[in-house]
């Protein structure tokens, strides 16, 4: 963003004389784009104030739809339906594992990627595009055919792999993007004042790519903790994550309980984020 | 080498080369590749070979290459694949309408306020997908706030002639269906947005505003073709997901919004029909790369990944 310091001043050039007459009309009309993204803004985050109010709702039927009173009875109580929290336990434990494994295989395919050249990078691209356009109903489907033919048992296992296949794509994409983003006077200073290149990997590269490799498992983890469609086709009636809870019981039934997970979901993801804008706040050149 | 040689130079250098140790990208490719080889490109085999297999699942399957299952399963269920690209183009259309204005207004009007925003757009994401859509049920109910509105604006007047509604009741219509794709997968074309209007130079905004004096002219002739790009990768990451998906279309849909996804669901996992299933799957995925190709190619940009 240095080029926008160094942009030559027109705009303050012009003298603000031309000040004609300001309606109400007049604002919307030069406001209307940001009017417009205001709006957007209500329509995409409606639904989360929505979940997080009927955390607290008490309904008269077993469909959490409509508000009924307040009540803190599903925050007191969030292990009540049966089930749940075995689900919930089971969809972070697959999804630790998924996100450790994914974002190692996929920030060592970023670094190659990122940092060779060598016979095959298009193929290779090509492969790590293509699970990120591919409908999740397709893989799904796909890797239950495999898992069939090989008659290999559907449960945790087999939710894990399908985790971590397509997750790798989304870490490469995130970390490559780091990686490819790095001054490399940084790394080449290093090698100058005499560290070898375990050194400058370890000391310097490695540090530098870090707030890429955790947003790569942040990213992980989250589509693999939310997964539905490919986790439906690969799993077992014992394997049971929290969206196939949430998905027989839009159906059944909703407890109020789904949305108190939801909900601290919600609070936990926005801590980890926060805390990010604001290491990266203080971390900002000082002016 | 002296580091004051480097100052100055292009920052956009090649990497550093490490001759003499050709097989290490190959050696950090190997595991990861591996994976993709085994769990994303031997299936979608293993898929098309199940697609030409008959038998049952007590008696088990053989490969007789027997096509006609693809014109069978075809005939039976165009509407519902006809359906699925229809809604997936209207949500990626109605996507690029609003995600325009938002991914710009970050990019060039939030000043310091631009990172706030970011998280705000991605905010979605920290409640289940799931719940998320759940609560438009909520929101569209029939004495609901949306109900009311569009009762009183003539809005509903117009989505009744379009078809779209059924009666004064907006859930389970395939307006709601739309409405659910767009909002789930907005994120997806405004992320891609922010990130090319983000690249662009001011200055030349200026020199466009400069040149072409009327504001629209000036998007047209330059913010428009400089963010092309952002609108290329920003429809491809909502239109295929929309049209694969089949929680919108259940869970805000009624039995005649049934897109595709819903169908494959139902024959792997309930009627246990595998090579219908499998050849419907296959249909799907070759109709959705031939789009893309034929898209990218004619949009031609090749910074996607």
């Amino acid at each position: 963003m240095a080029t926008v310091t160094s942009a030559p001043p027109t705009r303050q050039a012009t003298p603000p004389a031309k000040r004609p007459r300001k309606g109400p009309f007049t604002w919307v009309r030069e406001h209307i784009i940001a009017i417009v993204a205001a709006l957007v803004f209500v329509y995409m985050l409606l639904p989360n104030v929505i979940v997080i109010l009927f955390s607290f709702n008490k309904p008269a039927g077993r469909f959490n739809y409509e508000w009924v009173t307040f009540s803190l009875d599903a925050w007191l109580h969030p292990c009540a339906p049966p089930g749940m929290c075995t689900a919930v336990g089971l969809s972070l434990k697959i999804g630790l594992l998924a996100t450790l494994i994914a974002t190692i295989l996929g920030t060592m395919i970023a670094f190659s990627l990122a940092r060779y050249r060598f016979r095959g990078r298009a193929a290779t691209n090509l492969l790590i595009f293509m699970p990120m356009a591919t409908p999740e109903v397709v893989m799904g489907s796909s890797l239950l055919t495999l898992f069939v033919n090989m008659a290999f048992p559907l449960g945790t296992t087999t939710i894990l792999i399908a985790h971590i296949m397509f997750s790798i794509s989304f870490v490469v994409v995130t970390v490559k993007a780091r990686i490819a983003g790095l001054d490399p006077r940084l790394e080449q200073a290093a090698m100058d004042l005499y560290a070898n290149e375990r050194q400058t990997f370890m000391k310097i590269t490695l540090p530098l790519v870090a707030p890429g490799i955790a947003a790569g498992a942040l990213l992980a983890f989250s589509l693999s903790f939310d997964d539905y469609i490919i986790t439906n086709f690969n799993a077992s009636s014992s394997s049971i994550t929290f969206p196939m809870f949430v998905w027989g019981a839009a159906s059944k039934g909703t407890p109020v309980q789904i949305n108190v997970i939801g909900t601290v979901m919600f609070m936990i993801s926005f801590l980890i984020v926060g805390l990010g804008q604001f290491i990266a706040w203080r971390r900002r050149p000082k002016d | 080498m002296s580091a004051i040689a480097h100052i100055g130079q292009d920052v956009a250098a090649p990497p550093p080369s490490r001759r003499g140790k050709k097989w290490v990208p190959y050696l950090l490719l190997l595991p990861g590749l591996l994976w993709l080889v085994v769990f994303f490109v031997v299936p979608m085999i293993t898929l098309l070979s199940q697609s030409l297999q008959t038998g049952s699942i007590d008696t088990g399957y053989t490969l007789t290459w027997h096509w006609q299952t693809y014109t069978d399963a075809f005939s039976l269920y165009w509407p519902q694949f006809l359906r699925s690209f229809v809604y997936a183009f209207v949500a990626t259309a109605m996507a690029l309408l609003i995600g325009y204005p938002l991914a710009y207004t970050i990019a060039f009007k939030s000043g310091r306020w631009k990172g706030v925003l970011l998280v705000l757009v991605i905010a979605p994401f920290f409640t289940s997908f799931l719940l998320r859509t759940l609560a438009w049920q909520t929101i569209l109910s029939s004495n609901g706030i949306v109900v009311k509105f569009f009762n009183a604006t003539g809005l509903m007047n117009v989505l009744q002639a379009l078809n779209l509604v059924n009666g004064d009741q907006l859930l389970s219509t395939p307006f709601a269906v739309m409405a659910g794709l767009t909002y789930n997968f907005l994120p997806f074309m405004v992320l891609p947005l922010f990130a090319s209007l983000d690249r662009i130079d001011p200055r030349l905004l200026e020199a466009g505003a400069d040149l072409y004096g009327r504001p629209f002219t000036a998007f047209r002739k330059v913010t428009w073709p400089l963010s092309m790009p952002g609108v290329v990768a920003g429809t491809l990451l909502t239109f295929i997901p929309a049209a694969g998906d089949y929680i919108n279309s259940k869970l805000l849909g009624n039995p005649n919004t049934t897109m595709i996804g819903q169908v494959i669901d139902g024959q792997f996992l309930r009627v246990l029909d595998y090579p219908t299933a499998a050849a419907l799957s296959f249909t799907l995925m070759v109709t959705i790369l031939v789009l893309v190709s034929i898209y990218v190619w004619r949009a031609g940009t090749e910074e996607l990944v």
